[in-house]
């Protein structure tokens, strides 16, 4: 995305120097002074802390016609302070108030509020922006994050969009407001590929497709001619490994996102399921049937010689990498049932963690390494979390039917479908580490299988 | 699971009766084998030459011959996360292998399923297994391999839609479809 640009503030908008050279990465902060006014602590699994954040309308130095489908630049910062509160509220991390009902800033108020207002509103931050048309047809977007008790800034960043990008840029804010405020990595500029599901049960049509993390911005891949199951976005997000009934039977394909064409990951008489990238986009993992015992393989992602990892009698599928690469989290059912075993990145040392009574399966390691989540099943299936060694099982939900974990970015937050008793309707849900904060994504029609990819490049 | 195994028992032979009580073949294709094929478009001319009072039965080796002569047997069950060949299913996959001698130049496909209350790629992968399972015992009967082929449908396929024992033994099936 060569347009995505982040901005030094001085351009738009005369702020004092002092704490110029801000951009969309975790900001580096005055924290001592910062963390004084804060009293919120955040830490692994405790319950977050709710925080009075007031957003207020973005505002515009001038009103005028944008290529966005927000419309002119005063309905655009609507729009992305909408964005902004959606994203913070939704994720239950803080209780956002606005922008609706809130006071609108003018464009020179942006970064000068006026404290006194907001504290009498009982809002413990304030979050404001501007917008802002380029003659290029591009955006400038502003966000600044400002502790009412302290009346100090706390955080700012700006970027440059093409408009069709806009939601991105609000996004960003959204990243950088949580980030500033809890301490953990960003997640919101992130996308999700998953399987958009219609039609009755006995037919159900199922649908490649791609969605913000918000939901936004879907789009289908696939026609639904063949059923397509189990994507996975690559981590620079040109590819998705998918499996697709396309030859009549289950084989894996590379979906280009870029040309917009797939091809067989590799010409095989047997069927082939359960693709998987390692973290650094290089190889791919997939899982192989030969008469009627599927065993994990690994073969570079550019094509060439494949590495059978797993040679027990059994169904071992899937995989799932640690972050560093250097092991893999698989399901196997070499003990009799499905349970969840970790071996080395060769295949080597291959041990079975997971001893909780119940089937165990489709594990998928955070991208912060310190947590497995997996499906647990024991009548119901339902979405757990255990460390690495296996220890700490933690149910997240507890519904009929859930299954297929997938991770935030930043390792906070897990995505999974759940399945509706008789009517067998798909939906995708996400809950943080909590268990607390769980809720169902916009999606236009059933969808199932989620794969959340890392933070937009 | 007992129990679950004693239901698709039932299934099984209310299917049957189902079958012996209607007096037409064809209706048996609604009962007992969803995933057939449609039927072949076949020549619709020759239908008015042929006698009226005579209702002309499935073409010989057909695979709407190969679901009217089976009566059920086209389908094997299995009980949760099972894909072993017990008498049952012998006596069935028997049945079939009759047939195909019979035939020897049909080709067949079988097509394992699950129920749904497994997680997706695993059940993907026990479907393959149950096909392979009849596969193999189709082989062990005398019918040549390369005339049998596998595909699981994994949980993605279900013939019984509803969400209760019953219905999840009916879905737990391997079920031989003739090529035409």
């Amino acid at each position: 995305m060569k347009t995505f640009h982040h901005l030094a503030f001085g351009l738009l908008l005369a702020v004092s120097s002092a704490a110029l050279a801000q951009d969309a990465a975790p900001p580096a902060q005055p924290e001592a002074q910062a963390s004084e006014g804060l009293e919120v602590t955040v830490s692994d699994d405790s319950e977050w802390q709710d925080l009075g954040i007031a957003i207020t309308v973005f505002a515009t130095d001038a009103d005028v016609p944008t290529r966005t489908n927000a419309g002119s630049t005063s309905a655009l910062g609507r729009a992305l302070s909408s964005v902004v509160a959606a994203d913070l509220k939704n994720n239950g991390l803080f209780k956002p108030a606005g922008p609706g009902g809130l006071p609108q800033p003018s464009f020179d108020q942006v970064r000068e509020p006026n404290y006194p207002i907001w504290s009498m509103r009982s809002a413990d931050m304030l979050v404001q922006g501007y917008v802002h048309a380029n003659p290029d047809d591009t955006l400038t977007v502003g966000c600044y994050l400002f502790d009412v008790a302290l009346k100090q800034p706390l955080a700012k960043a700006g970027w440059k969009v093409n408009p069709q990008d806009w939601r991105r840029a609000a996004h960003k804010c959204a990243d950088m407001v949580y980030s500033r405020l809890s301490g953990e990595s960003p997640f919101f500029d992130s996308r999700i590929a998953y399987i958009a599901e219609t039609g009755p049960k006995s037919h159900r049509m199922k649908r490649l497709a791609v969605m913000d993390s918000d939901g936004a911005n879907m789009r289908y891949l696939t026609s639904g001619q063949a059923t397509a199951l189990t994507p996975r976005y690559s981590p620079d997000y040109s590819k998705i490994l998918y499996l697709s009934y396309l030859n009549g039977e289950p084989s894996i394909y590379i979906y280009d996102l870029r040309s917009n064409t797939q091809k067989l990951l590799l010409r095989s008489k047997n069927p082939t399921l359960a693709p998987r990238w390692s973290p650094d986009g290089k190889w791919v993992l997939y899982s192989m049937a030969i008469a009627g015992n599927t065993d994990i393989y690994k073969m570079p992602a550019s094509g060439g010689q494949a590495t059978k990892l797993t040679d027990s009698p059994g169904i071992d599928i899937g995989g799932s990498f640690s972050p560093d690469g250097s092991k893999i989290v698989f399901e196997s059912d070499r003990s009799g049932s499905q349970q969840v075993y970790v071996m080395n990145a060769d295949g080597s040392g291959q041990h079975r963690i997971s001893f909780f009574g119940g089937r165990s399966a489709t594990p998928e390691w955070s991208p912060r390494g310190d947590q497995i989540a997996f499906t647990h099943i024991a009548g119901n299936l339902r979405i757990a979390v255990m460390s690495p060694n296996g220890r700490n099982m933690r149910y997240l939900t507890n519904s009929w039917q859930d299954e297929a974990p997938t991770w935030s970015p930043n390792g906070r937050i897990v995505q999974f479908f759940r399945t509706e008793k008789n009517s067998g309707v798909t939906s995708i849900w996400q809950v943080d580490l909590t268990g607390r904060n769980e809720r169902k994504l916009p999606t236009p029609v059933g969808a199932s299988d989620p794969a959340w990819g890392p933070v937009r490049p | 699971m007992p129990s679950s195994h004693t239901i698709s028992r039932h299934t099984r032979s209310g299917a049957a009766a189902l079958l012996l009580a209607g007096a037409l073949a064809v209706s048996a294709c609604k009962t007992t084998a969803p995933a057939e094929l449609p039927p072949e478009p076949g020549p619709a001319t020759t239908t008015t030459t042929t006698a009226p009072s005579q209702p002309s039965g499935p073409i010989a080796g057909s695979q709407a011959d190969f679901v009217a002569k089976m009566m059920g047997a086209d389908t094997i069950y299995f009980d949760t996360d099972k894909y072993d060949i017990d008498s049952m299913d012998q006596a069935a996959l028997a049945k079939q292998a009759q047939w195909l001698m019979q035939y020897p130049n049909k080709r067949v496909t079988i097509e394992g399923h699950c129920d749904e209350r497994g997680t997706r790629e695993y059940n993907l992968a026990l479907g393959e297994r149950r096909a392979n399972a009849a596969k193999n015992y189709l082989i062990s009967l005398g019918v040549d391999a390369s005339r049998l082929s596998t595909v699981s449908y994994g949980k993605e396929r279900p013939v019984a839609l509803g969400s209760n024992e019953q219905a999840w033994a009916q879905n737990r099936r391997a079920v031989t479809i003739t090529i035409d």
